[in-house]
Parts: structure tokens; C-alpha cells; sequence
């Protein structure tokens, strides 16, 4: 089969975006259209006068991804061209639940039929790894740096599915590019189900993160063996499954091999936040029962 | 001038302007409609909604969407897909899709917006002036102004077949004043749709999003190529000028109706002082000048319907003859202290061989009413120039001291 996003982009060594549009693409198949707003996966895959996109892919802006796509759905709808194609717009954290909230929300509450995947890397990593809504808590990002009196950023992640949750969406699920075989079979249910479908898939950056580029997966994996981040989906607003974790690992795990929380381990009082860090992932075997 | 009013008279009937443009719209039978409601753009969108709900419009998507910010994003990726695309908005909501307006122009995409020109905030105001679409100038959107509410109505159709034209593929912002076209009761032949299939053939993009030939829209230029994108953009705008007149004239043919194409004059070519101006305004100085015609005051009107592409040559045509030139403006260049018309042809004007005088006054801001005493008097101040030459280069008009 011919690869869907062609090899040869400008993408980092082990870099998460081109994982997980790569396993999009694979749930979704050929016969589909790619929205994505302004980022790493835009900027690397379509430097004119070249493109990795072997399915037609539009970008227009930052915030308004959802909204590109509501149109491009219209269209086919008037033009008596809508029903096999899929329609998916794909876009990061920062794209999707901070400067495109607006926008994401205004399609999902339309109803229009289309799927929309978040690259959740936690943080605006096109721009330099600021801090964005998804930013975990205590990271030290470039615009929340840890310091001599900072631990990072102060604020938990937004609950991204959640919110899309109480959109009414008829499926909202979370994934990991840890994760192939879990990401492209709930990709591919979410572009089946008729109306706006939510997948968001966690992704961790090389760069933003810091860890080794042969590391993607292995954090990836060990956010979800953590309990850091529970794998689940919610159908017409009903938790209907989650990932059970027998046996988590405790949270240092994860945080030790990622510089953006190298400052939990070496400033005073870092044992604390830690412990605050492990609360989240014990609350989140509670909350979806993962054990 | 080549209305004909002859035929015009049997088929009018009595709309408001919005309606005349909605129905417009419906004639150029658009895939997917979507806008957000704003003063005084309402009545449109609503018609056009209620055409919808009566299935006068078919295939046809109408997309209530949540900002202007979505209603324009929407219409990349409808007209990418290779839809027929239509909104309508005006003021904060034209300022609110202002980033989107260059993403659509330098994707070159052939939307239709249609803008019932209002003041911006601060004070928020809802009555007309042009300070919204003029700040828009740059977007590399057309922008074309219309006189009377039969020409707005007119103009829609013109407008799809300007932007969709394979060597244009621009958009084009179809303005009409705010409240004084858009709510204005007129008596107006609506749009034959037979005529109009006639007219403007069906959207067939040449690149569209299609599964079967995959496309990439919105690729990102490095400084190797990012300026001939732009070079381009004027390219089309320069071939613009020609398609403009063309569509105005394919248009009188069908239709027999005309409103000139970049611009239109009345009485200008003997007269000594011409006014310059966008809008329904031209209607007032039109009664202005036949009543001083009738004094023996030799003044002329030149209306601009193209602001872009910029109409240059054909405004240094129309003026040659004249001693005295005014244009009058309904926006301003905070800290120039110019309206753009008066900037724009001062400016086009410079390095030619045409060296008139021109003046120009600031009028009609948020609304404010321009009686034909003050268009007088503004010809009394073009008369002092020819006589003494110019004191006061630019100003405001009506200006209230007593709330200074």
C-alpha cells in the first residue's frame, strides 16, 4: 500500500506529529481529506513546492481548524459528494484546546460528520515549547520555566475530552502513539460514527520534552503505565471502556526521563510536587477504574 | 450610463436592499452559505436563511456558524472543496475575519462577501461610514462599492463572476452602505435566475479537494518563493481591472443594466469641479450637481466601484480636464489625517502629467447625515481653490465644535 504521508519529511527524529498522522491516515485510508491548522506537522510536511500528503490536505490558520473543516463538509454535502470520504482535522494541543476552542466547539455543537484528532504534546512545540492549556503540571516549559521559585507550570491539563464530552459528541476517546494497534482501531470507529467524533491522542516531543529520539514510544507508553495518562472511550456520553493497568508504575518513571521535569528531582521541595504528580495518576485510576 | 429603465420599470418591484442582495445570492445559486448575524448585515442572512428553510435554494449548505472568525474559515474549506461560496458581514465581524481575509485572497480563493459598510468601535456605532472594508484594503480581497440597493443586488452576480474567473480566482467584497442601502425600501428588478445561469457559468475549479487527485492547499513558502506568491496576487489584480469592466459590460448586455465598471462619472466631462466618492453618497451629490449645473456651476461626480484593484487610470481620465478635484471619504487614516480615496489618487497621481489640485474632506462618519447644504458648501471650498489655491488640504466635515 502506498504510504499516505510520504517519507522524506522535515519532521525531528522520533518525532510524535508524523506517528500520529501516520497512523490517522492508516485508520482512515485513502479516501479522505486532511484539515490541519499552523504547527510543527503542517510546517514540516508542506514546505513549497513539496508535500508528504498523498491524500488532499488543506491548512489554513492557527485557531480555526474545526471551522475549515465544517466547510469542506458542507461542501461535499451540497455537492451531493459526502458519504465514503472521511473527513479528519488534525491539529495540536495548542491548536485545538486553546486559540481553536472556539472554533472546535462551534463544529462539534453544528454536528457536522467529521473527526478530529489532537496531537497532544503538551505544549506550543513549533514555537519553542511555550506553555499552552495541556501543559501537565509542574512542566517546565520555555514560557513556565521551573526557577529558583517556580516548580513549572502551576495548573493541571484541561480536560480536553471532557469538554468535548458535553459537546455531545457521539464518541470521544483518548489514545497514545504507544499505542498503535489501540490509536487506528479508535481512529478508524471515530471516522465510521456519523457526526462530529473526538480522538486525543497523546504524543510525546523529542525536543519539547526532552528525552532521547529513541524514546517516543517508550514515554509514551510509560504515561499511560503511570496512569498519567488512562486510555478510554466515551460513547454518547458514557465511559464504555478503559485501558486497565495491573500493576502502575510509580510516577518517577515517567518523570525521570523527560528534562521538562528534571527540576522535580533536583530543587528542594521537588518530592512534594512529585507526590502532588502521583495524586493525578492515582485519581485517575479511581475516576476510570483502571486497575 | 446605459440603464435601461425602460425595461427595468415593468419587472419592479419593492424590496429592502438586504432582500435584493439575498435574493441575489439565491439567484447565483451558492453550494454553502455561512455567516453570523451583525447589525446591519442581519436582513440578509436571514433572507437567505428563510430561502433555505423554503427550499428555494438548492444544493446549498447554510452554516450557522459561532463567530465571523468560523463563518469566513468555513468558506477555505468550502471553496477549496470546490464550492460556490457566500457571506455576508460587516464592522467588528469584517475586522474579526480581518487574518483570515489574507488567508483566503493568498490561497486564492474566489469567495463573495458581501459587506453592509458600518463604523467601527470605539464608540460603538452601528450606522454607516467605510472605515470597516477600507481597513481592509491590504487583504488582497476586490472591493467594490455600490450605489443604490439595484446595483448591490446587481453587483452580487458580478461579483462571483470577477472572483471565479480563471485568471482573477480572488474574492471580492461586495459593499453597499450600511442602514442607508440595506434597510432602504427601493423599487428594484430582481435577478433573473435563468439570465443569471446564463451569465455566470458553474464553479468549476481547476484544483479542488479531491480524494482522486490529492492536492495540497496552504503549503508554507520559505524566502524562496513567498514573493512570488504575492507577485502574483497583483497579477491578478492588474488583470482585475480589465475583468471588472468586462463583467459590467457582459452584464448590460444581459440584463441591460450599468453602473459603470471601475468607475462611473456624470457630468464630468466639461466640468471644472469634480466630487469624488464611494457609495450611496453619489446619489446625493448627484442631486447636488444638477442643482448647481442648473446655477451655472460647472461640477461633475465621479463615483469609484472598484477601491481594488485601484482604478489609477481610469480616475486620471475622468479628471484631466477638471481645475479642481474633491474626494470625499466616509473613513480616516488616524494620523494622516486623510481618507484613503483622497491618499489614493494624490498618490496615483503624482508621477503622471495630470497636476490638478485635489482636496479632501472626511464625511459622514458613524452615521452622521451629509445633507446637500454641506455638499454645497464643500463646492464653495473647491471654488476658493481654484481661485487661491489650496489653504486646507484635507478636513473634517460638520465637525460640532461645541462637543470638542
Amino acid at each position: 500500500m502506498k504510504p499516505l504521508l510520504q517519507a522524506g519529511h522535515r519532521g525531528c527524529a522520533g518525532c510524535c506529529d508524523a506517528i500520529a498522522a501516520k497512523f490517522t491516515l492508516m485508520a482512515a485510508g485513502e479516501d479522505c481529506i486532511v484539515v490541519s491548522p499552523t504547527g510543527c506537522l503542517e510546517v514540516m510536511t508542506t514546505p513549497y513546492p513539496e508535500s508528504s500528503w498523498n491524500v488532499p490536505f488543506i491548512h489554513s490558520l492557527f485557531e480555526n481548524n474545526a471551522a475549515v473543516a465544517s466547510g469542506v463538509e458542507a461542501a461535499l454535502k451540497a455537492k451531493g459528494e459526502f458519504g465514503k470520504t472521511k473527513i479528519i482535522a488534525m491539529g495540536g494541543d495548542g491548536a485545538t484546546l486553546d486559540i481553536g476552542m472556539r472554533s472546535i466547539s462551534g463544529a462539534f455543537e453544528r454536528g457536522h460528520d467529521f473527526t478530529y484528532v489532537c496531537i497532544d504534546n503538551e505544549a506550543y512545540m513549533n514555537t519553542g515549547v511555550q506553555r499552552s492549556g495541556a501543559t501537565p503540571f509542574a512542566a517546565s516549559t520555555t514560557t513556565s520555566p521551573a526557577g529558583k521559585v517556580s516548580f513549572g507550570n502551576i495548573r493541571p491539563k484541561k480536560n480536553m475530552p471532557a469538554i468535548m464530552v458535553a459537546h455531545g459528541s457521539p464518541y470521544v476517546t483518548t489514545t497514545s502513539i504507544g499505542y498503535p494497534k489501540d490509536m487506528i482501531r479508535k481512529v478508524k470507529k471515530a471516522v465510521d460514527i456519523e457526526g462530529p467524533t473526538y480522538v486525543h491522542a497523546h504524543s510525546p516531543c523529542t525536543t519539547g520534552w526532552g528525552f532521547d529520539t529513541s524514546k517516543t514510544i517508550e514515554i509514551a507508553k510509560l504515561a499511560v503505565e503511570t496512569c498519567l495518562w488512562p486510555l478510554y472511550e466515551v460513547e454518547d456520553g458514557e465511559l464504555t471502556k478503559a485501558k486497565k493497568i495491573k500493576n502502575p508504575k510509580p510516577v518517577e518513571d515517567y518523570l525521570k526521563m523527560q528534562r521538562r521535569f528534571k527540576h522535580l528531582f533536583t530543587m528542594e521541595g521537588g518530592d512534594e510536587m512529585i507526590k502532588k504528580i502521583q495524586a493525578l495518576a492515582d485519581a485517575n485510576i479511581e475516576k476510570f477504574g483502571l486497575q | 450610463m446605459k440603464r435601461n429603465f425602460e425595461d427595468d420599470k415593468k419587472n419592479m418591484v419593492v424590496v429592502e436592499g438586504s432582500y435584493a442582495v439575498a435574493d441575489a445570492v439565491k439567484a447565483c445559486r451558492p453550494n454553502v452559505i455561512s455567516a453570523y448575524p451583525i447589525t446591519p448585515q442581519t436582513h440578509i442572512v436571514e433572507d437567505l436563511s428563510q430561502f433555505i428553510a423554503d427550499g428555494e435554494i438548492p444544493n446549498c449548505e447554510y452554516i450557522n456558524v459561532e463567530s465571523e472568525f468560523s463563518a469566513i474559515s468555513a468558506l477555505v474549506g468550502s471553496s477549496a472543496a470546490g464550492a460556490r461560496s457566500y457571506s455576508a458581514t460587516t464592522s467588528q465581524g469584517l475586522e474579526l475575519m480581518h487574518e483570515v481575509l489574507f488567508n483566503i485572497s493568498g490561497m486564492r480563493l474566489p469567495v463573495v462577501m458581501t459587506v453592509a459598510n458600518r463604523a467601527v468601535s470605539a464608540p460603538i456605532n452601528i450606522w454607516n461610514d467605510h472605515q470597516d472594508s477600507i481597513s481592509q484594503r491590504d487583504t488582497g480581497w476586490i472591493q467594490l462599492h455600490a450605489e443604490d440597493t439595484q446595483e448591490a443586488s446587481d453587483m452580487t452576480a458580478q461579483a462571483f463572476k470577477i472572483a471565479e474567473d480563471p485568471d482573477i480566482l480572488l474574492p471580492v467584497l461586495a459593499c453597499l452602505d450600511g442602514f442607508i442601502l440595506s434597510h432602504v425600501y427601493e423599487p428594484v428588478v430582481l435577478l433573473d435566475e435563468e439570465l443569471v445561469a446564463e451569465y455566470l457559468p458553474p464553479f468549476e475549479p481547476k484544483f479542488k479537494l479531491d480524494p482522486k487527485n490529492p492536492k495540497t492547499f496552504g503549503a508554507f513558502a520559505d524566502p524562496n518563493s513567498y514573493t512570488e506568491f504575492r507577485y502574483l496576487q497583483q497579477q491578478a489584480m492588474n488583470k482585475a481591472l480589465k475583468v471588472i469592466e468586462d463583467a459590467a459590460d457582459e452584464f448590460y448586455d444581459l440584463f441591460g443594466r450599468h453602473y459603470g465598471g471601475l468607475i462611473d462619472t456624470y457630468q464630468t466631462e466639461d466640468a471644472d469641479i469634480i466630487l469624488m466618492a464611494m457609495g450611496s453618497i453619489v446619489g446625493t451629490i448627484k442631486d447636488v450637481v444638477d442643482k448647481l449645473r442648473a446655477q451655472g456651476v460647472k461640477v461633475g461626480v465621479l463615483k469609484v466601484r472598484s477601491f481594488r484593484p485601484f482604478p489609477a487610470e481610469a480616475i486620471k481620465n475622468a479628471i484631466k480636464g477638471a481645475k479642481v478635484v474633491v474626494a470625499l471619504d466616509k473613513n480616516i487614516s488616524l494620523g494622516l489625517n486623510e481618507g484613503a480615496l483622497f491618499t489614493e489618487t494624490k498618490g496615483s497621481l503624482y508621477n503622471t502629467n495630470v497636476n490638478i489640485p485635489i482636496i479632501g474632506f472626511m464625511i459622514g462618519h458613524g452615521g452622521r447625515d451629509i445633507p446637500m447644504s454641506t455638499m454645497e458648501a464643500i463646492v464653495d471650498e473647491a471654488k476658493k481653490v481654484i481661485d487661491s489655491g489650496i489653504t486646507v488640504e484635507s478636513q473634517f466635515t460638520d465637525l460640532k465644535e461645541e462637543l470638542l
